[in-house]
């Protein structure tokens, strides 16, 4: 297992590399440069002193390095300085949004607990209402159930986010009234009052997302209870005189999460990047919404550091899944 | 003497079997037919219902109005008939999907095939497979369509810069996963006997590829296909409701549900419209794959 640990770990290393290349180099190869925004009243000298106070003037593997040096090296050491008081980084060049002028990642800091917040949420409920409907159409297949809940996760594979999001504020906040359209994100829970308006606020965009998770994570519990209720060990425990309930709800439910369990980890990256889209429809302040205010205003390292984030979650999330298919299933390691 | 109440089905080309097969798939003939409707609105629609070409100074006159005779589902904040823009539209939505899931599947396809045939590029080229796979697709596809739109939209123009840039971003960037069913069928495809036996006479790999493996990946490929559309149009979708697609004035249906949102709340049937329109095309693409998988797996065609 631990050997089987360390190959993923040593494998996820080149791939974060290559992407966070492939991030450079698109970046830096943009024609929307920076340097070349720089007006043509600026003399000649004075703007081959600014490209060079800039750094840009260094070979692209060089600029690389210390980008990724900035990434890996000086902004944990911050991060350290901060949680323990120690005095790793010194007075090293952290990396600067071009919008605020303060450091990318205290900005990252603070959204991430918003998009926490809302995706947690919705991806919980997502795999709550799933699992459930997962196992009921499974073990009555083919039934009323089941077909509904085919058409239902049909639906939900093809309308996308933005619409059913849509549909929801018409519908919710414009017609009933019952949700506010727009997150407030500078709401704090203090009391009960509070609290409610916290609900009704998350509702939407926890449902919309949600949803869209359930019609998939459903059908993978789906499958994977089918393939599991037709093997020998189910007719040995029916056999042995156990009652329906354990034998489903025990027997084949713990051999059929196996693969729904790795299918929810891989998932996780994905309803990040859904987030950024009901972020930006239900204004939720996250880093999604981030990336996108970031776009608009061509605040390049903000968007460098954020798409980067997104393909660390990726690669970290995949990590898991893979770690957590060996441990559960023992044929999965090949040591 | 031979009993004859069984009845032999007759002799029945390939196509027609998976036709007879497809057939039976209620939501593949659903999905086939509202297709079929939505292809022939954007395609002959402009034909029975041309653009009117009004003067600013009436279209001011005729702007946010409700369905009418004239104008059956409205105008817009300019006076643009929304019927009109929803045809040209669907028009470019479709095209979208269709050719960026060309390059997707000619890119996959050809990776796939190198993959499983040559066993000295399988190892390299999977992992690529692997790496495009852990890409952050939708950031970096904002990010491409934000650094490059004005470059590309100045050499060739607005419409078809932007045309050009989403279906190529598109592409090379949704492959991966009919990269890795071709390779698996190469690889079981390449150890059958009609292969060794087009070897043994001498073949060339570029003639066994083309002329014996290559027909017979078709069927995955096609759903694959099927199915890259459905995925390519929602991604296109996505990139101009964050309003880094289109041009409001070369619209898909996601940009019009992208203008329509500041209007939701006075006039929301200008958002339900494009997504309505979107929607059905996903959902129908997607029951039509689900029944072309069906259709042409031979161990289901038949039973």
């Amino acid at each position: 297992m631990l050997t089987f640990t360390l190959r993923r770990l040593l494998l996820a290393i080149p791939t974060l590399l290559f992407i966070s290349l492939i991030i450079f180099l698109l970046v830096d190869l943009a024609p929307g440069s920076p340097m070349s925004e720089i007006p043509l009243t600026v003399p000649p000298e004075v703007r081959q002193k600014m490209i060079a106070a800039l750094g840009a003037d260094q070979p692209v593997f060089v600029r690389y390095i210390l980008w990724l040096r900035q990434f890996f090296w000086v902004e944990p050491a911050y991060l350290l300085d901060g949680w323990f008081g120690t005095d790793l980084a010194g007075d090293q060049q952290r990396i600067l949004s071009w919008q605020s002028r303060s450091p990318v990642f205290t900005v990252i800091g603070q959204r991430i607990p918003q998009t926490l917040t809302v995706i947690g949420t919705a991806y919980l409920v997502g795999i709550l209402i799933a699992v459930p409907i997962g196992i009921y159409s499974a073990y009555r297949q083919y039934s009323l159930f089941d077909q509904l809940g085919t058409f239902v996760a049909m639906i939900g594979f093809s309308v996308p986010t933005f619409f059913t999001g849509t549909l929801f504020i018409i519908i919710f906040a414009v017609w009933l009234g019952w949700f506010p359209t727009k997150y407030d994100t500078t709401l704090e829970v203090t009391d009960w009052a509070s609290f409610i308006r916290q609900m009704q606020q998350m509702a939407m965009p926890v449902m919309v997302l949600g949803l869209a998770n359930a019609a998939a994570i459903s059908r993978y519990m789906r499958s994977s209870m089918l393939e599991n209720m037709g093997q020998d060990y189910v007719r040995t425990a029916r056999a042995k005189g156990m009652t329906e309930r354990t034998v489903v709800l025990k027997h084949v439910l713990r051999n059929s999460m196996i693969p729904v369990v790795t299918v929810i980890a891989l998932g996780i990256p994905s309803i990040f990047g859904g987030a950024i889209i009901t972020e930006n429809l239900f204004g939720v302040n996250g880093i999604g919404a981030a990336l996108i205010g970031a776009i608009h205003a061509s605040d390049l390292p903000m968007v460098q550091t954020l798409a980067f984030i997104f393909a660390v979650l990726i690669v970290g999330f995949n990590l898991i899944a893979d770690i957590l298919y060996g441990f559960l299933d023992p044929r999965i390691r090949y040591d | 003497m031979t009993d004859n109440s069984i009845a032999i089905p007759p002799a029945q080309s390939q196509l027609g079997a998976v036709w007879n097969q497809f057939r039976v798939h209620r939501g593949a003939v659903f999905g086939l037919i509202v297709l079929g409707i939505l292809v022939t609105f954007v395609v002959f629609g402009p034909f029975l219902w041309p653009e009117e070409k009004l003067k600013v100074s009436e279209a001011m006159k005729v702007k946010n109005q409700g369905p009418s005779l004239m104008f059956p589902l409205g105008t817009d904040q300019l006076g643009r008939d929304m019927l009109t823009r929803m045809m040209a539209a669907g028009k470019v939505s479709l095209a979208v999907g269709f050719v960026a899931m060309i390059i997707a599947i000619f890119v996959g396809t050809t990776v796939g095939v190198m993959a499983g045939y040559f066993k000295r590029l399988d190892g390299p080229l999977m992992r690529l497979t692997d790496l495009f796979l852990s890409l952050p697709l939708i950031p970096l596809l904002l990010v491409m369509v934000m650094l490059f739109r004005d470059k590309i939209a100045s050499i060739m123009g607005p419409e078809l810069g932007a045309f050009t840039l989403i279906v190529f971003a598109i592409g090379i960037t949704s492959w991966m996963q009919a990269a890795r069913i071709v390779r698996g069928e190469v690889l079981a495809l390449k150890e059958r006997e009609y292969v060794l036996a087009a070897r043994s006479i001498g073949a060339p790999s570029r003639r066994i590829i083309l002329r014996h493996i290559l027909p017979n990946v078709v069927s995955p490929v096609m759903v694959a296909a099927t199915l890259g559309v459905a995925e390519a149009i929602i991604t296109e979708s996505v990139l101009s409701f964050l309003g880094l697609g289109f041009p409001p004035d070369f619209p898909t249906w996601g940009r019009l549900l992208f203008d329509g949102l500041q209007y939701m709340q006075l006039y929301p049937e200008r958002v339900i419209w494009p997504g309505l329109a979107i929607s059905l095309t996903v959902l129908s693409v997607n029951y039509i794959g689900d029944g072309l998988r069906d259709a042409l797996d031979p161990r289901i065609r038949g039973r």
